[in-house]
């Protein structure tokens, strides 16, 4: 690049994606990726500014300039280490993090034009890195000290990932019979393919990471257990895999689902592939999904591709969804129909106990609420009916009880969140940390990637102060 | 992998494994049960321990050929392995010296009051068992439960084998007879439910829930069954429930979610003369 000053190119570079009217029946990846000359034009919006701004908005502290400038420069395999020194899931946070209200949303260029597109550029210069094979494994030397962590998702990976690149011998125990948590059962396929998430999570057993599948911690060890058995430190990520329910007549009906249920199905045990895989999923003509947040698009458009028609119905607006915007904006490219400012009341079946309609209360908004969305208020009298064949409850997830359940010691919350010092991670047992949506609640995958990498910290100066 | 040490066929369709599984083996505790998947394609199936060994590091299931997966686990042989096996799973069953406890057990459930009336014995209770099933070649684990019990009834639907009758109408003779403090009940379902009918509301009636699961951690609600008008995810929160207070319509009714498949996945492959089905008509 010239040293005259350049034009700034106001848009971002276009992702490619699959045309919507194809994607809607299929579940190959939406977003297609830049190729190498896109990513360098990207790369060359970047002004190299001198206050960084964008770093403060990553959790995980990605020094971003940086790995932008190697991309400019072509130089793709310094691109990605410098990415990895802070990241080991690169390829997941380029696809599913809300960039937009995260580091580009704090971009200098950003203020007058299009930000950075900083995701598509980490998601590029990963899958870059994994199409060449190029993937190394740094020199590790083994520091004697065990961890165990309990949860293998973003947020205990990530921890896993940095004690093992410090030499910790670190053992990941996992529920299901899959590592990934949420990466695997709850981001369908077409938006986090499953072979990217396996080749990341390879990438950190190769650091001497022992990730052990089918082991739930709370039935076959406990907490306790574990740190009698040797391990120095515990770190519990186990998520928000609980799911919430209604309370409304009719919603143990056949054809209502969780959100957790209906994702876990089709994710984990590949129900759209079924019967070649032998777990069902049943979707019917018309599919009512309730929730505004990722995880109902995420269920709406699964629906879709498993041929219903696939409606939202939110008791706000477009404006208050806590939805990523691009997975509204899919959603709705895709043919998924929205139905605002509407509840459900109840949900109507027939004989056989099948769904057969929803019945919705009508709402308008009112003053903001604590969150500072305007919050709902019923309008008397207008109720409406909807014939669907299924539904499914996306209206978000508590902590999975298993492991404070079987840890007496463990404080948690009225919500049954466990209870962590906000910056180590640090709960009421000594050697005991927590992280991700187990205490905060159902939040993204970078939020628990952050959690992880601090925990990690703090467990790090804990075990060697403890020397 | 889980390695399969032993198989036996009890009955027709009613098979037991005897599975590899050390550290479950350690912690299991009567009335929990254990998830299952045979293979890549396969589905999560729940199953309930039939008996735990901590010594051979094993765990005992047995199970009836209903189904897709059940059939395909029947094809397995001693020494194969199951992909996945997890557990133990849900709460252990409650267990004290109540006094006097009948255990009754129908079909394929006959395995897993096994262990609980085995654990009641050993707390000081007298325990008296009722095993059924349609006729005497489908009665499984007569003789263990003879060895637990102070006294054994058994009842058959065509008379073939002890009473002429469901086990339902046994428990009625016994409760005109004898002081019962508790009862276990586990089998089909619409034997749990005649005997929560036989059983008066004062003596707490023990069933154990097996309705469609998928995780079995709490995470998917698929499980969800009512007990006193609330939710509970039988997985967590089970699955054993006081019958007294189980919504049956409700399990009758979920039971059915995904017959319609059953019968797809049961027809899938076939006739292309490699599939399981052809193998089984070989045999």
């Amino acid at each position: 690049m010239s040293q005259e000053k350049r034009k700034i190119i106001p848009k971002k570079q276009p992702m490619p994606y699959q045309d919507p009217g194809v994607r809607c029946s299929n579940f190959e990846e939406v977003a297609l990726g830049y190729s190498e000359e896109t990513a360098v034009l990207e790369a060359n919006r970047c002004i190299q500014c001198k206050n960084s701004p964008c770093i403060d908005g990553c959790p995980v502290g990605i020094d971003i300039p940086a790995f932008i400038k190697m991309i400019a420069e072509r130089d793709f395999a310094g691109a990605i280490s410098k990415i990895k020194e802070k990241n080991y899931l690169p390829a997941i946070c380029g696809r599913v993090c809300p960039q937009e209200s995260q580091c580009e949303n704090k971009c200098t260029i950003g203020k007058k034009n299009e930000p950075v597109a900083i995701g598509r550029l980490e998601r590029f210069i990963a899958d870059w890195e994994m199409a060449q094979g190029l993937e190394s494994t740094p020199d590790i030397t083994p520091n004697g000290k065990k961890v165990a962590i309990v949860g293998s998702g973003p947020s205990g990976l990530t921890t896993a990932a940095c004690l093992g690149l410090k030499g910790y011998q670190v053992t990941v125990f996992e529920a299901l019979h899959v590592a990934g948590g949420v990466l695997i059962y709850g981001i369908p396929e077409f938006r986090l393919p499953k072979k990217i998430v396996a080749r990341e999570i390879e990438n950190i057993s190769k650091l001497g990471v022992d990730i052990r599948v089918n082991a739930v911690v709370g039935k076959l060890n406990s907490i306790d257990e574990l740190l009698e058995q040797g391990y120095d430190a515990v770190y519990i990520g186990t998520g928000a895999g609980l799911p919430y329910f209604m309370n409304i007549p009719g919603e143990n009906l056949n054809g209502v689902y969780s959100a957790n249920e209906f994702l876990t199905r089709n994710n984990l045990m590949k129900a759209y592939k079924f019967p070649d895989y032998l777990t069902p999923i049943r979707v019917g003509d018309r599919v009512a999904v309730i929730g505004g947040g990722n995880v109902a698009m995420d269920s709406a458009r699964t629906a879709l591709r498993l041929g219903a028609e696939s409606n939202i119905i939110y008791r706000r607006t477009i404006k208050e969804m806590p939805a990523r915007y691009e997975e509204i904006e899919h959603a709705m490219e895709e043919g998924v129909q929205f139905e605002y400012l509407a509840s459900p009341i109840e949900i109507k079946g027939n004989t056989e106990g099948r769904v057969t309609s929803i019945i919705c209360q009508k709402y308008e908004l009112g003053d903001p609420d604590e969150s500072g969305r305007r919050s709902p208020i019923p309008i008397p009298g207008e109720v409406f009916e909807i014939p669907v064949d299924t539904v499914i409850m996306a209206i978000g997830q508590g902590p999975n009880p298993l492991v404070p359940q079987t840890t007496p010691d463990l404080k948690i919350n009225k919500w049954g969140n466990i209870m962590a010092d906000a910056e180590t991670g640090a709960t009421s047992m000594k050697g005991v940390y927590a992280g991700g949506d187990v205490v905060t609640g159902a939040a993204t995958v970078i939020l628990a990637m952050g959690a992880g990498k601090s925990a990690a910290q703090a467990i790090d100066e804990y075990l060697q102060g403890a020397k | 992998m889980f390695k399969i040490v032993l198989k036996e066929e009890l009955a027709p369709k009613i098979k037991l494994f005897k599975v590899l599984a050390p550290e479950i083996a350690r912690k299991a505790r009567p009335g929990q049960f254990i998830i299952l998947r045979i293979d890549e394609e396969g589905e999560r199936i729940p199953l309930t321990i039939a008996d735990f060994d901590v010594d051979a590091g094993t765990i005992t299931i047995i199970f009836q050929e209903v189904g897709k997966t059940t059939d395909l686990l029947g094809f397995m042989e001693q020494g194969d392995s199951l992909l996945d096996f997890v557990g133990p799973l849900g709460m252990e069953s409650e267990i004290e010296n109540y006094g006097t406890v009948v255990c009754i057990g129908g079909g394929v459930g006959v395995a897993p009051v096994f262990p609980i009336a085995r654990a009641l014995k050993e707390a000081g209770n007298t325990v008296i068992s009722i095993i059924g099933a349609r006729n005497a070649e489908l009665l499984i684990w007569k003789q263990e439960m003879n060895q637990i019990s102070s006294k054994l009834h058994v009842a058959t639907d065509d008379g073939s084998a002890g009473l002429k009758g469901f086990v339902s109408d046994v428990l009625a003779e016994i409760l005109d007879s004898t002081q019962v403090d508790r009862i276990i009940a586990i089998g089909p379902v619409p034997m749990m439910e005649a005997v929560c009918k036989v059983a008066p509301g004062s003596i707490t009636t023990m069933v154990s829930l097996n309705p469609i699961m998928v995780d079995g951690t709490g995470m998917c609600g698929a499980c969800r069954v009512e007990v006193n008008r609330q939710t509970k995810f039988a997985c967590v929160d089970g699955p054993e429930f006081d019958g007294h207070l189980v919504n049956w319509e409700l399990v009758k009714m979920r039971a059915k979610m995904f017959i319609k498949e059953e019968k797809e996945a049961l027809s899938h492959r076939c006739g292309e003369g490699e599939c399981q089905c052809h193998r089984k008509n070989e045999k």
